[in-house]
C-alpha cells in the first residue's frame, strides 16, 4: 500500500474535563478523499485544528508523509504542503480575489521581505493565481474585492487560494456549509477532478456529498473514531447507524441511511 | 475628480509648496514655523499610519521615537557633533534599536494589550528622558543651532529648511507608498485583515509586522530629529503619551489607511488647534467635542468625506 500523505496517532485533547479528541488516528493516502463525519459537537473542527496546528493536542503525533508536524506552527505546516478551508469562510475581504490567491502563490515563490517593487505588477504572480482561479470557475470575478463576493465564491475562492499553495494534502472544513445546490455540485466535482493529484481529507456534514465523493469514511463521535471503512460499510454498519445515522433516521430523513 | 488616487497628495504637496510665497505677503516667520511643524509631524502620523492603517498595530507610544531622535540630535549636539549625518544616523539607529526590542515585545501581545504595552513603553521612553540630568531632565535642552551640513549653516534659513522638510515628507511619503504595494506590504494587510488565513497559506505574520514597526519607528524618529532641528530645543513633552494620542488623532482624522489622509490629518489638527487657541484660551473644550464629531460623522476622516461629496457629485 502506499504510504500515507498525512497520518494521525492517537490524538488525545481535553478542554478541562472535556475530552474533545479521544486517540485518533487515521490516514489519508494518496489519491483518496477520506471523510470524517460526525453529529455536531463530535470533535470534528476540532480535530481539523490539530492537524493544522491552530491547536496542540496534549497527546499523539500528526505526520504529512514521514515528517513529524506534531509541534509545528500552523505556517510552518502549511510551507510543508498542508492546505486548509475554514468552517467559517476565511479570505482576505479587502482584497480582490486574484490578490487573495496571489498573496498564496506569493508564499511559495521567493522572498516576501521584498519592500520595493510592485506586487501587483508581478506577472509571475498574477499568472499562477489566474490559472488557480480559472481552475474554480472565478477567473471572471478576480478583480472584485473578495469580501463582496458571494458565499459560494468566497468557497471557490478558498478551493482556489488553497491549490495556489500547491499542496500535498487539503484539510476541507464542512466545504459545503451554507453552499446552495449548484454551488455544492461545482464543489463536488472539483474535489473528484482534483483528488489524484491533491489527497483531502474532508470533514463534512452534508452526508450526500460525503457518500458521493469519499473513498473511505471515518466516523467521529464524541471524539472518538467509531469505524473507518468504504462508504458502503459504513452505511451499514450498526454501531454507526445507532450513534449518527440513526439520528437522522429518526428525524425522517431516511434517504441518509 | 477627487476619485483619482493620484490627485490628492499632488494638490497636497503642490498646496505646501506653495506656502512660502504666501510668506512674502503675510508675516513671514508665523507662517513658515506653522506648516514646517505640520510637515514634521505629517511624517510622524505617516509612519504611524503605516503600522496602524496597514497593519491594525494600534501604538499608542508612537511619539516615543519623536522624542528618541530629538534627543539623539540633541545629545549629539550639547557634546559638539553637530553634524548632520552624524545626528541623522544617530536618531534613526537608536529609533530603530528602541523599537526592535519594544516592538519584539509588544507583537507578543493582540488587541487592548498591545495598546496598553506601547502606551508603558513610551512612558518609560519619557520618564527616561526627563530624568536625563545632564541634558536638561524636565526642563529640557536647548540646542545651540541646527544641524550643519557638511559645515555649513544652510538649514538656519527658515525656508531652506521648510523646503528640506518638504522634500523629506514627500521622501517619506513616497517610500511609504512603495512599501505598502510591495510583497511585504500585501504580506503585512493580509495579517491585518484575517492573521489566521495569513498562517494557513504559510505565513507567519510575526516578523513582517516587526519590521514595519521597526521602519515606522525609526520614521518617526526622523520626524523628531527634524523636530530637534526646527526648534532647537528637545524635551520630554516630546514622547508624551498625550502626543502619541494626538497622531493617533491625526490618523483617524485625516483617514486612516490612505497615507496621505494622515498629512490631511496633521494639518487639520495643527491647523485647527492653532485657530481655536486664538479664540480663546479655553478652546480645548470646543476642541474635544469637535474631534468627537469628526470620528462620529465623518467616516473615514476628512478623505471619506471628500470622497462622499464628490461621489455624490458625480452621481
Amino acid at each position: 500500500m502506499a504510504e500515507p500523505v498525512l497520518s494521525l496517532k492517537g490524538l488525545r485533547k481535553n478542554f478541562g474535563g472535556l475530552r474533545v479528541t479521544d486517540d485518533v488516528s487515521l490516514e489519508v493516502r494518496p489519491g483518496e478523499i477520506h471523510a470524517v463525519i460526525g453529529p455536531n459537537g463530535a470533535g470534528k473542527t476540532t480535530l481539523i485544528h490539530q492537524i493544522s496546528g491552530f491547536l496542540r493536542p496534549d497527546a499523539g503525533q500528526v505526520f504529512l508523509g514521514r515528517r513529524d508536524v506534531t509541534r509545528l506552527a500552523p505556517e510552518k505546516r502549511a510551507q510543508s504542503g498542508l492546505a486548509r478551508s475554514f468552517q467559517i469562510t476565511s479570505i482576505l475581504p479587502a482584497f480582490t480575489a486574484l490578490e487573495n490567491v496571489a498573496l498564496a502563490v506569493q508564499a511559495r515563490s521567493g522572498s516576501s521581505f521584498r519592500f520595493f517593487g510592485k506586487a501587483s505588477g508581478e506577472a509571475g504572480l498574477n499568472s499562477a493565481a489566474m490559472a488557480k482561479l480559472e481552475e474554480v470557475g472565478l477567473s471572471e470575478r478576480a478583480e472584485v474585492p473578495a469580501g463582496v463576493l458571494s458565499h459560494g465564491e468566497k468557497r471557490a475562492l478558498e478551493c482556489a487560494i488553497a491549490l495556489a499553495m500547491e499542496p500535498k494534502v487539503m484539510l476541507l472544513d464542512e466545504p459545503m456549509a451554507g453552499a446552495g445546490h449548484d454551488e455544492g455540485q461545482r464543489l463536488i466535482s472539483l474535489m473528484q477532478r482534483l483528488k489524484a493529484k491533491i489527497p483531502m481529507l474532508l470533514v463534512e456534514h452534508d452526508m450526500d456529498a460525503v457518500f458521493r465523493v469519499a473513498d473511505r469514511v471515518s466516523v467521529l463521535v464524541y471524539g472518538r473514531i467509531i469505524a473507518t471503512g468504504a462508504p458502503d460499510e459504513i452505511r451499514a454498519d450498526r454501531a454507526v447507524r445507532e450513534a449518527y445515522l440513526g439520528e437522522e433516521q429518526a428525524t425522517g430523513d431516511a434517504r441518509h441511511a | 475628480m477627487l476619485r483619482s488616487p493620484r490627485l490628492i497628495p499632488i494638490l497636497l504637496f503642490a498646496l505646501l509648496a506653495a506656502v512660502p510665497l504666501a510668506g512674502l505677503f503675510i508675516r513671514d516667520g508665523y507662517l513658515l514655523s506653522l506648516f514646517t511643524r505640520v510637515m514634521i509631524l505629517a511624517i510622524a502620523a505617516i509612519s504611524l499610519d503605516l503600522i496602524l492603517g496597514f497593519g491594525a498595530l494600534v501604538s499608542f507610544g508612537h511619539a516615543a521615537f519623536i522624542g528618541i531622535g530629538a534627543y539623539a540630535m540633541g545629545i549629539l549636539a550639547s557634546h559638539g557633533q553637530e553634524g548632520l549625518l552624524a545626528g541623522l544616523v544617530m536618531a534613526l539607529a537608536a529609533s530603530a534599536l528602541f523599537a526592535l526590542i519594544t516592538g519584539a515585545i509588544s507583537l507578543r501581545t493582540k488587541g487592548v494589550y498591545f495598546i496598553m504595552i506601547t502606551l508603558a513603553f513610551g512612558q518609560m521612553a519619557f520618564y527616561t528622558a526627563a530624568s536625563l540630568r545632564a541634558y536638561g531632565g524636565d526642563d529640557g535642552l536647548t540646542v545651540a543651532r541646527r544641524s550643519l551640513v557638511f559645515g555649513s549653516r544652510l538649514l538656519e534659513n527658515d525656508r531652506v529648511f521648510y523646503y528640506a522638510v518638504l522634500a523629506s515628507l514627500i521622501g517619506v511619503y513616497l517610500l511609504c507608498r512603495m512599501i505598502v504595494g510591495s510583497r511585504f506590504g500585501r504580506v503585512l494587510q493580509g495579517a491585518k485583515q484575517n492573521p489566521q488565513r495569513m498562517q494557513a497559506i504559510g505565513f507567519n505574520p510575526y516578523p513582517y509586522q516587526l519590521a514595519a514597526y521597526v521602519i515606522a519607528g525609526m520614521i518617526g524618529g526622523f520626524a523628531g530629529f527634524l523636530l530637534a532641528n526646527q526648534t532647537e530645543f528637545v524635551s520630554p513633552a516630546y514622547m508624551s503619551w498625550q502626543r502619541s494620542g494626538e497622531l493617533i488623532v491625526m490618523v483617524i482624522m485625516g483617514g486612516i489607511g490612505s497615507l496621505h489622509g494622515a498629512v490631511i490629518g496633521a494639518a487639520a489638527f495643527l491647523l485647527l488647534e492653532e485657530w481655536l487657541s486664538g479664540f480663546t484660551e479655553h478652546w480645548k473644550v470646543i476642541f474635544g467635542p469637535m474631534l468627537v464629531l469628526i470620528v462620529l460623522f465623518m467616516r473615514g476622516g476628512i478623505l471619506g468625506f471628500l470622497a462622499r461629496i464628490s461621489g455624490a457629485k458625480n452621481g
